[in-house]
């Protein structure tokens, strides 16, 4: 018997770009590469100052919340998106989850920027001791990590990994935003919207994915895999809750916390294609937030909800595409 | 009896959020093809058209290729009368951008945003919106 032939590798087709299965995979792969980003663009050392002027209570906040972000970022640079390559329909698609992985490291990394631009490393190293040992975040990657297992089924891996894209990072996210709407740490919070930007593709990306797989499927197995991610999302925020308590109880913030959650949580399962599970009136952020996240884009009313006559037409905005005939 | 009201096209892609959000508004709609070289549809009756957005992070591409396609034909163009756009708040300043740039380009009111699928205030909105727009608007094509 000679078996060493047939447990060799299979040389994997070379890929073509230019013969798609999904354009979905060329179209993510343009914004993904469009959008790409280092930490050393984004000119931290302007926020000492402003460092220097929060309490030592707000600056421990601040690192803590940083280093369970770049925890979530080192899992899934390091597993959740390699774990979603052997499940790929396509070879584009293994491509574009390689230059999701590399953005995690870049979004790790730029943490470790923050630390070294602002902080003591005691302090820094104090807070990454504080990560390894929360009980919250450990629990928190512990769930994730289990659907990552080799062994789950692929589609939990990615009911999993766009959990963590598009709504683990909130309880954290929410920080830098509340230290922008107070005009503190605004270059700090220019890098976390780049991260915001890059894992808002990742959930979506993957989620579409996701609901491709699914169509495929018996009923039976849709509504097993909708009843598996609704009790996984119920599992992950009743962590986050204690999280976010043990985090924000002290500044008073941890309600305004709580409805980002939901608003996010909600975001996550349209992702996947599933209906919103928090009432919107347990998704009130607080429009200062709002505001942080997306500065400038409530300049002009819409018509629907605007006063009624204030709407403007819309100004001049850049269209550089060719295929515009007027 | 409802008032008359004009028609509503929209574009919604594999992800099916815009699509998501047109299903519970329960109004009549023209969904566009997703692929951009597929038959453009000939609209005949004022429309509303409802769009996500695709913008990189310097706003450039937010309007898909199979939206363009269909604005280029002049006699489509010519019976819009508003813009509504999907998008997410995530993308910050670039949020909704394609309602913005269509709203610029043929000269209609960008008339609402809203994120993903939308919520239920989002679908009560734009129902509630829409009523009130087409009983302001001709709907008589020029």
């Amino acid at each position: 018997m000679k078996d060493t032939v047939t447990t060799a590798r299979p040389v994997p087709a070379a890929i073509n770009w230019n013969r798609l299965q999904d354009d979905k995979d060329l179209e993510i792969w343009n914004r993904l590469t469009a959008n790409f980003w280092l930490p050393e663009k984004v000119p931290l050392s302007n926020d000492i100052q402003s460092w220097s002027q929060l309490t030592d209570e707000e600056r421990q906040l601040t690192i803590r919340v940083f280093t369970g972000l770049t925890l979530l970022d080192t899992i899934q640079n390091t597993v959740g998106a390699p774990t979603l390559m052997p499940d790929a329909q396509t070879p584009h698609e293994e491509a574009v989850l390689t230059n999701i992985a590399f953005m995690e490291a870049v979004h790790a990394r730029s943490y470790s920027s923050v630390f070294s631009t602002l902080c003591q490393t005691s302090e820094v190293d104090e807070a990454f001791r504080w990560s390894s040992e929360n009980e919250h975040l450990q629990a928190k990657s512990r769930l994730i990590l289990d659907e990552y297992d080799a062994a789950s089924n692929p589609l939990r891996k990615k009911i999993a990994s766009v959990f963590l894209e598009s709504f683990l990072f909130y309880s954290g996210f929410y920080l830098p935003m509340h230290w922008s709407s107070r005009a503190r740490l605004t270059n700090t919070a220019d890098l976390i919207r780049l991260i915001i930007r890059d894992e808002a593709i990742h959930g979506y990306y993957i989620g579409y994915k996701f609901q491709r797989a699914i169509e495929r499927l018996p009923e039976a197995e849709r509504t097993e895999l909708k009843d598996f991610a609704f009790a996984l999302l119920f599992d992950l925020y009743d962590i986050e809750a204690r999280y976010t308590e043990q985090l924000y109880d002290e500044l008073g913030l941890t309600e305004d916390v709580k409805a980002f959650l939901h608003y996010n949580a909600n975001k996550a399962l349209q992702n996947l294609g599933f209906e919103a599970l928090f009432p919107e009136d347990a998704c009130r952020v607080n429009p200062a937030i709002m505001a942080a996240l997306s500065p400038g884009s409530d300049e002009n009313h819409d018509f629907f909800s605007g006063s009624g006559s204030s709407y403007v037409i819309g100004k001049t905005v850049a269209t550089e595409d060719e295929d515009w005939d007027f | 009896m409802s008032a008359a009201r004009g028609h509503l096209v929209y574009f919604s892609s594999g992800s099916g959020n815009t699509a998501r959000l047109v299903e519970k508004l329960g109004l009549p709609a023209t969904r566009l093809p997703m692929s951009a070289a597929a038959p453009v549809p000939e609209i005949t009756e004022p429309f509303v058209l409802i769009t996500p957005t695709y913008a990189d992070g310097e706003g450039l591409g937010a309007v898909a290729k199979p939206v363009i396609a269909f604005l280029n034909r002049a006699e489509n163009r010519a019976l819009l009368r508003g813009v509504i756009a999907g998008g997410n708040r995530n993308f910050g300043a670039t949020f909704a951008r394609a309602g913005e740039v269509i709203a610029a380009k043929c000269n209609v009111p960008l008339l609402y945003r809203f994120e993903l699928a939308g919520t239920e205030t989002d679908i009560a909105r734009i129902r509630a919106g829409l009523d009130t727009f087409w009983g302001t608007q001709c709907l008589t094509p020029a």
